[in-house]
């Protein structure tokens, strides 16, 4: 055992820093079930418009959605590079990952940008507060994932992401999966369920 | 290969696997937008998403988070939280008269 291994070895076998983030993942549930729980008790209870059915752009959304599970794809192969030292293939999934999360960043600030032309702002109504809350939290947790790739795929350049350092992709990859998964909710609770 | 890496590997899956997964997901969005449009399902579509939305989301837990084949604790860690805030989110539902018995 490496002594870099053995700094995060626990009584339980596993790596503390693997422990550490699935237990901020849990937490992590706690706050998004809040906000969707937010969003769901005022649905339907604002006074004015503009309303869901009447803003929300399911065939755009759908895109951004499929762009996102895609995202989760690239992710997995990206980690399955690392761990088997394939640092060509490695910094193909890592930079593919990232551009498609900041391509699903787009999609959202042309929505949020159309949407307050159209005269939903955070202020207007209880739906434009909770949405803008509720989608904007989890778009600020894509925007962080988008750096931490970048991060890493700079790392791999630098020749300092080799199978040793693969936990640092698996956590990487925890959380942009999480991110993946709220949204997989988000999609189906605000845009589906109308 | 240092033990770390051997030790990662464990219980992760294949190329193949995280493909088919892929395929699956995007045929469940298919069906879930499709079933938006289609009025004979307006009735059940609450129903009918949401179980799609769920096998959505253990299939990404599942297979791409490895929660499938990882450490049971791991498992514990993520799910007792998880059905906590579902927990919160049904009683206000019932709290705030969005949904009720009768």
């Amino acid at each position: 055992m490496t002594d870099a291994v053995a700094a995060h070895h626990t009584s339980t076998g596993l790596d503390s820093r693997k422990i550490g983030f699935w237990t901020f993942i849990g937490s992590e549930c706690l706050l998004f079930g809040s906000l969707i729980s937010t969003y769901l008790v005022y649905h339907g209870k604002s006074v004015t418009g503009p309303t869901p059915q009447e803003i929300l752009n399911i065939p755009l959304t759908s895109i951004s959605t499929f762009d996102l599970l895609m995202s989760s794809l690239a992710m997995v192969l990206a980690l399955a590079a690392v761990s088997r030292g394939d640092r060509v293939w490695a910094r193909v999934w890592l930079a593919t990952t990232a551009l498609l999360g900041l391509v699903f960043l787009g999609f959202q600030v042309y929505e949020f940008v159309s949407f307050v032309h159209e005269g939903l702002t955070l202020q207007v109504n209880l739906f434009g507060s909770t949405f803008f809350v509720l989608t904007g939290t989890h778009g600020a947790h894509v925007l962080v994932g988008v750096i931490w790739l970048l991060t890493l795929l700079v790392r791999s350049f630098q020749g300092k992401l080799g199978p040793e350092k693969a936990m640092n992709v698996e956590l990487a990859g925890l959380y942009w999966h999480f991110v993946d998964v709220v949204w997989i909710v988000i999609f189906t609770v605000v845009y589906l369920l109308q | 290969m240092s033990e770390q890496s051997s030790n990662h590997e464990h219980g992760h899956h294949g190329v193949g696997t995280y493909l088919t997964v892929a395929a699956v997901l995007t045929i469940i969005t298919l069906v879930e937008v499709g079933v938006f449009y289609v009025p004979a399902f307006q009735d059940l579509l609450a129903p009918i998403l949401l179980t799609l939305s769920g096998a959505k989301f253990i299939l990404v837990v599942g297979f791409y988070m490895h929660l499938k084949s990882d450490h049971q604790l791991f498992r514990v860690i993520f799910t007792v939280p998880l059905l906590i805030a579902v927990a919160v989110g049904i009683a206000l539902l019932f709290l705030f008269g969005v949904v009720t018995l009768t």
